[in-house]
């Protein structure tokens, strides 16, 4: 039964339908990710995911990489779950000042070279919440940022184009340090 | 033991306050009050202040009735709920972290959202400002005895989740004790909310816990229209269900897998995730966002639904319903994940009525509560669906609320395609003269969500929003206690508390 669950769940969804046209651009997508990782890096590119104080919307579109649509793990792109494994820091929301020294600590303890990447309106500049009593500002306030990725959240597609861009940068020696 | 309605009527009745009264009242009713909640009968629905006074929204369990009481506190201190009555414990922490206003007898001052890093104590009352942060060690409860240890665990987190701290204190495997620490990512949305335009606000509420930003913006707007008294045409009050109705399965169908994925079996994960983003590919197609953010504002909704929108629905609608039984089947017939989720995590009814909890949480606990129900709002009251209730309590029951409503919802979202009729999607908001208050409550994903505002002009003088994770993140501290510290995720995920939406 199990087996028979799987294969009609699996395959309908994701082959059977005619491909929309952002299916193939995620493809291509995806395989150009992993090309300029390995040649940067190698090997696979480690994320270290940090909330430092998002409205948990841009979160659920970083979860959505994982589904079966976008699946970056294919690609060789994986979140981690300590910073001491990451060679990125995707950072999400406005900067509270009650995550400021996490974020800090958590900045420290990644290892070089690292690149910060913000995701999300918030990211940038404290989005809405900027000016709060509450809120140091942008994530660039407080660690050094390589590369901003807009939209509030932004969609899957955009995290991943952004994160293309960051290694392209790192790859022509743009952003590397 | 005194009705609401008693309560109300020994207070001073304000005038426009809508839709529910609010009543002034003084210290004797407030304590009166209080113990009426800790007797049961009465729930809190919420506990909020102001520079110089403190509100409390109340529900009738047996009337179904909705009232607010308010107590002015010139001298900067009112009578403690919390003694009476635990659930609003955390609500006065935060008072007296945002407003300096003193709850007299209570038997935890600790603060909570103010972490000393604001660089000001009471932001929102008599603001006193101080130097850089010494940040003193927060104090945890106590628990000792032989053999404990304490886990600290975040706030910083393994996987991608909002940072939060939890101090647990075990006997080997087993939780004796855990206790939360929120706050950290508190980002003084009532401040930002005071004196703001009607816009920004609404744009501020739908920010408060980005999963919930439909079911938030609905709050917010049903707030505005009632202290405004203006009804929404029906096309716009349509929209808004149905875009409420999509969140709700989107999230519901991520927690079934997720939580599924934290007892190990991802497979169940991989499936939910695909039917989650085929409905939020159709919102997006519909409602050009595919969290459908900024979409309800006061006053109706932002635009209407694409012309090719209802389609794009039903489409992800059927996919959902074809495939969504085999994974039900799935969940129950797998022995290995009902061994993890059956009576793990344990909320018994009398904590769950206790704190009013809502949601899965309170219903998969046997509190029959929808606030789509009772108070009930439109269109629901033209529309056919289940409340499912169950009582076991545990991880199992609370993803079985789930199934069900996804179900539920699958079969409202059908029905608001199908009573779809052309007409306006938005009306324009009056500049009142006089100030005016407005209150809502909505049930989103995850619980009621309250919203008490007072508008002036086009301006928010206050406005205050209550997340249904106030009223459950203290029982996820009951649930896990027994547990092993390795069930922690998956009772947490059952949960699935915001800690956006509580930190505000
Ligand atoms: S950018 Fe938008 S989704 Fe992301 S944290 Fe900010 S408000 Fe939330």
């Amino acid at each position: 039964m199990r087996k028979l669950l799987f294969q009609s769940l699996f395959r309908q969804p994701l082959t059977e339908q005619a491909p929309r046209p952002d299916d193939a651009a995620l493809a291509e997508l995806a395989a150009m990710v992993s090309r300029t990782a390995r040649r940067r890096l190698g090997r696979s590119l480690s994320i270290r995911e940090v909330d430092a104080g998002s409205c948990n919307g841009c979160e659920l579109e970083i979860h959505a990489l994982s589904n079966a649509y976008y699946d970056v793990e294919r690609f060789g792109i994986r979140f981690v779950a300590s910073p001491r494994h990451a060679d990125v820091l995707l950072v999400t929301g406005p900067v509270t000042n009650n995550m400021r020294e996490a974020l800090e600590r958590t900045y420290r303890a990644t290892p070089d070279p690292k690149w910060v990447v913000a995701a999300g309106d918030c990211a940038r500049d404290g989005g809405c919440f900027a000016g709060s009593y509450a809120v140091v500002g942008g994530v660039s306030a407080v660690v050094p940022v390589d590369l901003h990725i807009p939209g509030c959240p932004p969609s899957p597609m955009a995290i991943l184009r952004g994160l293309v861009g960051l290694l392209e940068a790192v790859d022509s020696g743009v952003a590397a340090k | 033991m005194p009705k609401l309605i008693d309560l109300i009527q020994a207070g001073r009745t304000v005038e426009r306050h809508h839709p529910w009264p609010r009543a002034v009242v003084d210290g004797d009713a407030w304590r009166a009050a209080a113990g009426a909640l800790a007797d049961g009968g009465l729930s809190l629905l919420g506990l909020w202040g102001e520079p110089s006074c403190v509100h409390m929204a109340i529900l009738d369990d047996h009337t179904s009735d909705i009232g607010v009481i308010s107590l002015d506190c010139p001298d900067r201190r009112y009578p403690s709920v919390a003694a009476y009555h635990p659930p609003a414990l955390r609500l006065e922490r935060t008072i007296h972290d945002l407003f300096g206003l003193e709850a007299t007898g209570t038997p935890d001052p600790r603060p909570w959202l103010d972490h000393g890093r604001w660089q000001m104590r009471f932001p929102l009352g008599e603001r006193l400002d101080t130097s850089p942060p010494d940040a003193a060690p927060y104090q945890f409860l106590p628990a000792e005895g032989d053999g404990l240890h304490q886990i600290a665990v975040g706030p910083v987190h393994a996987g991608i989740i909002e940072p939060g701290h939890f101090r647990f204190t075990a006997n080997g495997e087993t939780v004796v004790r855990l206790e939360q620490r929120l706050g950290y990512t508190h980002k003084g949305v009532e401040g930002l909310m005071t004196g703001s335009t009607v816009e920004q606000a609404a744009r501020l509420a739908g920010r408060i816990s980005g999963d919930s930003t439909v079911a938030y913006g609905l709050a917010f707007a049903q707030a505005v229209e009632a202290a405004q008294q203006i009804a929404m045409p029906p096309r716009a009050v349509l929209l808004r269900a149905l875009m409420a109705e999509l969140e709700r399965l989107a999230n519901h169908l991520g927690d079934i897998g997720a939580i599924c994925n934290d007892a190990s079996f991802a497979l169940m994960q991989a499936h939910c995730a695909v039917l989650r983003e085929c409905v939020l590919r159709a919102a997006d197609a519909a409602f050009g966002h595919r969290l459908m953010r900024d979409l309800v504002v006061p006053g109706g909704v932002a635009r209407d639904i694409a012309s090719d929108g209802p389609d794009a629905i039903r489409a992800a609608l059927d996919q959902t319903r074809q495939h969504f039984p085999a994974l039900v089947e799935l969940y129950d017939n797998t022995a290995s994940l009902q061994d993890r989720t059956v009576s793990t995590g344990i909320v018994t009814p009398a904590l769950a009525r206790q704190f009013a909890a809502g949601g899965y949480v309170g219903r998969a606990s046997g509190r029959d509560h929808d606030a789509r129900r009772k108070p009930g709002y439109l269109p629901y009251d033209g529309l056919r669906f289940d409340v499912p209730v169950l009582s076991d309590g545990d991880v199992n029951a609370r993803v079985w609320i789930r199934i069900r409503e996804v179900e539920q919802s699958l079969a409202l979202a059908y029905q608001i395609l199908a009573g779809l009729e052309a007409g306006p999607v938005r009306v324009s908001l009056q500049a009142a003269t006089e100030p005016c208050e407005g209150i809502a409550l909505v049930e989103g994903f995850r619980g009621d969500i309250l919203a008490w505002l007072r508008l002036n002009g086009d301006r928010i003088e206050r406005c205050h929003l209550r997340d249904p994770s106030w009223f459950q993140w203290p029982l996820l501290e009951a649930a896990i206690e027994g547990n092993i510290v390795a069930d922690f995720p998956l009772c947490n995920k059952s949960f699935n508390c915001s800690y956006s939406g509580q930190d505000l």
